[in-house]
């Protein structure tokens, strides 16, 4: 029996993996259906800043010849899957996004790459990205901007663009992103995909290009929570390589994910429902919020007074960190050097003043200013102290309930272009997503419906307790069983 | 404007990029503008609260420091722009 290309595009992560242990399937086939479908499609959605064609034709051929052998690693092996071009792949190019790493090949593979392969999942490809995960809308990419497979008018959200498409697309069933202010949840709502933030140390970032290291984290993209939580399982856990992951131990997320809301407590936070909240959002949003009551879970009113404060103090943070992560980009070690230049120091300041885009580079002059000697105090130190209380915040209202509940985003998708005169715009994109990561809790963006005026898709945002992801997608998938698959995008 | 076109050109030394004119410009005018923002944290007193140093609060603690395997020189060589046997080749550093 031969299976059609569209129908093996549109399996999940677990039923293609079951369908290869049945021997229903090859990962061969699998894989070409993949890169056929990318071919077919990218040049719209321009998800993919490349393929990887000959390493993923041998992994699936070594994978089925594990299969052959009753030898499966994992209910991944042999399924097609891609990554952000933020994780390092070894001898693959790996640029971030940045003209700056155009060519460069790591010496090494990103821990989540090495665990995925090592699970048996096949690397596709790598996924386009603001350049260095800086930007909200995947239009700061430095080659050229990805587009949401629902109207491809409008963005995918970012910075983890190409991450969140290419699985509404039906490229590839799952991929990897990272999230520092909304990077992952932010294009999951736009793009109608289930994405999820891990709690900060859940997922090791060894490999993985550094913006912001206190906030950065790996997370999974798929089209629906039950792939979200096996990917999480297959990439979760302590590793060595990155003193920031955490030893504690790694839960089985499938195991809970049919519990149901019932007993749940979720807290709807007043703040995210105030002004700016696009009606149409709010709309969709509360009746997801209205779907856990008839579930059995009980809605509480909670208070994140610092909420108003994330996006101040995230714009001093990140840039902070991020002024001093990029300051490695120099043109000596890797990447590209400016040409014909005067002595050392031109060549630094003309290669990174070629090398970066704008938004990379007005984040570093934010960074350098906010640790610059005289105004550390009043930035940087300030902006730290107003992360504990947001933290504070979240850890009152946990007292209250147990997952937090509310909008991804104040709008849907908005137009590529309308937004890129204006910095601070673009940044309020994040107004919801960004304190979760300042609290380094997880978080997730969950479909929950279709906008009435645009037809484009809303995310519900679950924000849980540190480390407690299990509750999270479990109440991801009692909204998800409700709300069912959404329609496929149309634009593809 | 909080920030002066003379400051702009001091924080580009320090960051070490070598701006356009345009963008001297158009980053004092953005960067005014997220500074503006960013100055609503003045409304929390904040002068009892420790800064969150640590995302975790329970930090792992140091790997043991057993030797590994690391990369070997050509490995960690072969992205370079310029080199020379297995240095990295840089431009000219005293002018």
């Amino acid at each position: 029996v031969t299976t059609g290309a569209a129908e093996l595009l549109a399996l999940s992560v677990r039923e293609a993996g079951r369908r290869l242990a049945a021997r229903e399937v090859s990962s061969r086939e699998l894989v070409e259906a993949s890169l056929g479908r990318i071919a077919a499609t990218d040049g719209k959605v321009g998800a993919f800043l490349r393929t990887t064609p000959e390493r993923a034709r041998a992994a699936a051929e070594a994978a089925d010849a594990r299969a052959a052998k009753r030898e499966r690693r994992s209910e991944l092996d042999g399924v097609p899957v891609a990554v952000k071009d933020l994780f390092a792949t070894k001898g693959a190019e790996t640029t971030a996004g940045s003209r700056i790493l155009e060519g460069f090949r790591p010496p090494y593979d990103a821990t989540v790459v090495e665990r995925l392969e090592a699970a048996g999942a096949v690397l596709v490809g790598k996924l386009n990205m603001d350049e260095f995960a800086m930007g909200s809308s995947n239009e700061n990419s430095g080659y050229g901007p990805c587009r949401n497979p629902y109207d491809l008018l409008r963005t995918p959200g970012g910075s983890s663009g190409g991450s969140a498409a290419a699985v509404a697309a039906r490229q590839v069933a799952a991929t990897l992103g990272t999230d520092t202010g909304g990077s992952i949840r932010l294009p999951a709502s736009f793009c109608g995909v289930v994405g999820l933030k891990p709690t900060y140390g859940r997922v090791s970032r060894y490999g993985v290009v550094a913006f912001a290291s206190s906030l950065d984290q790996v997370g999974p993209l798929a089209r629906d929570v039950a792939d979200v939580a096996l990917l999480l399982r297959t990439i979760a856990g302590r590793d060595l390589r990155d003193m920031t992951s955490s030893s504690r131990p790694v839960d089985d997320y499938l195991a809970s994910l049919e519990e149901g809301a019932r007993g749940l407590r979720i807290g709807v936070p007043r703040e995210w429902f105030g002004g700016g909240l696009e009606p149409g959002v709010e709309e969709i949003v509360r009746r997801a919020l209205g779907l856990y009551e008839k579930l059995g879970a009980k809605l509480v009113e909670i208070s994140l007074p610092h909420s108003r404060y994330g996006i101040a103090a995230y714009y001093l943070i990140a840039p902070a960190e991020a002024s001093s992560n990029l300051a490695r980009y120099d043109g000596v070690r890797f990447g590209v050097r400016a040409a014909d230049t005067r002595g050392l120091k031109e060549a630094y300041a003309e290669t990174r003043e070629r090398g970066f885009g704008a938004e990379v580079k007005r984040r570093i002059m934010l960074g350098t200013y906010a640790l610059s000697a005289g105004y550390y105090d009043a930035y940087y130190l300030r902006a730290q102290k107003v992360r504990t209380l947001i933290r504070r915040d979240f850890d009152e209202a946990f007292r209250a309930c147990d997952v937090v509940a509310g909008p991804v985003a104040p709008t849907v998708a908005f137009r590529l272009g309308e937004r890129t005169a204006d910095p601070l715009e673009m940044y309020l994109a994040d107004i919801f997503t960004i304190t979760c990561n300042l609290a380094a809790l997880p978080g997730l963006s969950v479909p929950c419906g279709v906008h009435a005026s645009t037809s484009m898709p809303v995310g519900l945002q679950l924000v849980g307790r540190p480390f407690d992801e299990a509750t999270l997608l479990r109440a991801a998938r009692a909204v998800e069983r409700e709300v069912g698959p959404l329609p496929p995008p149309g634009a593809v | 404007m909080t920030l002066s076109l003379d400051e702009v050109r001091r924080i580009a030394a320090l960051a070490r990029l070598k701006l356009t004119p345009d963008e001297e410009r158009t980053f004092a005018l953005q960067l005014s503008a997220i500074l503006d923002h960013v100055r609503q944290l003045e409304e929390l007193d904040v002068s009892a609260v420790e800064p969150m140093t640590h995302a975790l609060a329970d930090v792992p603690g140091l790997r043991p420091d057993d030797v590994h395997e690391s990369l070997a020189p050509e490995e960690a060589l072969a992205n370079a722009p310029a080199r020379e046997g297995t240095w990295f080749k840089v431009p000219r550093i005293i002018e």
